[in-house]
């Protein structure tokens, strides 16, 4: 727990690392939540990683950018027929860096979407939603869904001309949808017509409703990601689908338990945590 | 596969089932716009062929004799280096239950944690449900606005008329609708009050001819409805801005997207005031002003099919 005393280490360094361990050392007894924290981070991923493995963290700082402009901005932000245009003219030219922060949840809805996009391309050139992946892949297609669901709601907002006519196009493509499509088109304008209700209800969803649903299936999808491991690229050396080698302790713990297959259908082997 | 790496097949086999079946689906989109009589059923049967063929492939492992699994082995406590587990620690300390014993206390527990949850969980979603979901229900379509004397409305002329839907919610109601005076029918005033939102997706329709600005009247009928009615003359019939479907000066379409003709009004005159009642939808008009016969529908949204077989993906509407 303590620092083990060095002699190398002058007496104020010691004295400076306890301090600093002092709170870390209560946390992780009480919580874990720093051990948690350094397996979250320090995981191991095959050596021959690449690049485009970080569009998924990409994107999920786009996601993070988003949230936090989006908090400030519905500071300013009042979601009404009457004031909300004028909110956010307020917002661009009078509330300082407004402007840059509106300009932040913009610009960067457009780069989440293609990040994502692109983190999807990723995955698939790479092979990565193959077994044992193929439920992260559908929990990033839900990603996707629901990302384009903020945009969509998002879009309405600054109830400009061009809001008000590509949400009145929306809600009418949502309206021709089989069977249950004009109760679709009339629970998004929240009524028969579009108005008021229609605003507060794209606010709330927008800003409430998705983005909670948003950040419960990005916990997930990081869960699996450290549950299965990264996947190496397709040129990998070491071809995906080889034994591991074992040397009489459990499955060996090269990082990348995760890209095994099963030796046979109905044996299956726990994957994930290294010498489960 | 790598001789010397100890690979094996991949379980299932690789199998160009699911290549047919796409190429079956693929078969079937490009027959829908090239030939949906012919080309586009022999692509839903080679979807169906392959998509059988490819679950039956699938589930092969399941449907036969199932693989044999080892059975699960565990060495006795105490007997080898494996420690006993101590009787406090796991399952141990729980003693075997007697054979037949039940246990009714605790699966009475069980069942009523279960329902008293399943009770509050419904006292509060329910509420919430409908209020979330009530208005896909609410009436729609339904109006009363008084567009003023039928003065304003010269025989034969057309005029493009702004109005509130809802006055007390201002200009997010505000409708355009193209009226036409077509004479008297059997001594009755006859007219054509055409919406003008696009069959399609619901964008603004234009008259496809001069909008005489200067020739406009303010006419006020009192409750704080504004309504202004401007001269027109949609020689061109309408045209919509957004994705270019283009109708008749009847509303029939005649050009790009739209599934069906424009919409209409409702109306009535009271008092010597035209009075806007309830929107219906309309296929298509046959003839022109008042010798017109209209084919009239029960309101839909743009863009669905009123008539056609692909009516039957619309059976239902909120009601009006």
């Amino acid at each position: 727990m303590a620092v083990a005393p060095r002699s190398r280490k002058s007496v104020r360094r010691q004295r400076l690392e306890a301090a600093v361990n002092y709170p870390l050392d209560w946390l992780e007894e009480r919580s874990g939540l720093v051990g948690g924290i350094r397996y979250f981070l320090f995981r191991k991923v095959p050596g021959d990683v690449n690049w485009m493995q970080t569009l998924g963290s990409a994107t999920l700082t786009a996601f993070i950018v988003q949230a936090i402009t989006g908090v400030i901005l519905a500071m300013y932000y009042k979601p009404e027929p009457q004031t909300a245009y004028q909110s956010i003219q307020h917002i661009t030219n009078d509330v300082t860096l407004g402007w840059l922060v509106r300009g932040m949840h913009k610009w960067g809805a457009s780069l989440f979407i293609i990040l994502m996009f692109f983190h999807m391309a990723r995955v698939f050139l790479f092979g990565a939603y193959k077994y044992p992946r193929e439920l992260n892949w559908i929990v990033g297609v839900m990603l996707l869904a629901t990302g384009m669901l903020e945009g969509f709601t998002g879009y309405l907002l600054p109830w400009d001309q061009t809001a008000y006519w590509a949400t009145v196009v929306g809600i009418n493509l949502n309206g021709t949808a089989p069977f249950l499509g004009p109760f679709l088109a009339q629970f998004l304008r929240g009524g028969a017509e579009i108005g008021p209700d229609t605003l507060s209800r794209f606010y709330s969803m927008h800003m409430l409703l998705i983005p909670g649903g948003l950040i419960g299936l990005i916990g997930l999808h990081l869960y699996l990601v450290v549950r299965l491991g990264v996947t190496s690229p397709p040129w990998s050396k070491d071809a995906a689908g080889m034994e591991p080698t074992t040397n009489g302790a459990g499955p060996a713990t090269n990082g990348r338990t995760g890209l095994t297959r099963p030796a046979a259908r109905g044996t299956l082997r726990r994957n994930g945590g290294d010498g489960l | 596969m790598e001789p010397g790496r100890r690979d094996e097949p991949h379980t299932p086999a690789p199998t160009l089932y699911p290549i047919g079946f796409a190429a079956g689906i693929a078969c079937v989109l490009v027959g829908l716009i090239v030939s949906p009589r012919l080309i586009a059923p022999i692509g839903g049967a080679i979807a169906i062929v392959f998509g059988f063929l490819w679950v039956r492939d699938a589930t092969r492992d399941y449907r036969g004799v199932p693989a044999p699994v080892d059975p699960e082995t565990r060495r006795e406590a105490g007997v080898g280096d494996a420690p006993a587990v101590p009787a406090h620690h796991g399952e141990a300390a729980m003693p075997e239950p007697e054979p037949g014993e039940r246990f009714p206390r605790s699966t009475f527990l069980e069942a009523s944690t279960l329902g008293v949850g399943v009770i509050i969980g419904g006292l509060v979603t329910v509420p919430v449900a409908v209020m979330a979901l009530g208005p896909a229900f609410g009436k729609q379509g339904k109006h009363y606005v008084d567009l003023g004397p039928l003065d304003n409305f010269p025989e034969g002329e057309w005029r493009l008329a702004t109005f509130f839907l809802d006055p007390g919610l201002g200009e997010v109601t505000r409708r355009t609708a193209y009226i036409r005076n077509n004479g008297t029918l059997d001594s009755e005033p006859s007219f054509t009050i055409i919406s003008n939102r696009c069959a399609h997706l619901g964008c603004p329709v234009q008259p496809n001819g001069p909008v005489f600005d200067d020739q406009s009247k303010d006419v006020n009928t009192g409750g704080g409805e504004r309504i202004k009615l401007i001269k027109m003359l949609p020689a061109g019939g309408f045209g919509c801005p957004c994705h270019g479907g283009q109708y008749d000066p009847e509303g029939n379409r005649t050009a790009g997207p739209p599934v069906r003709a424009l919409d209409r009004y409702e109306y009535a005159i009271k008092n010597g005031h035209l009075i806007l009642l309830k929107t219906f939808s309309v296929s298509h008009v046959d003839g022109t002003g008042k010798d017109a016969t209209i084919h009239k529908y029960r309101l839909a949204g743009p863009g669905q099919h009123i008539d056609g077989w692909e009516q039957i993906f619309y059976p239902l509407q909120p009601p009006q």
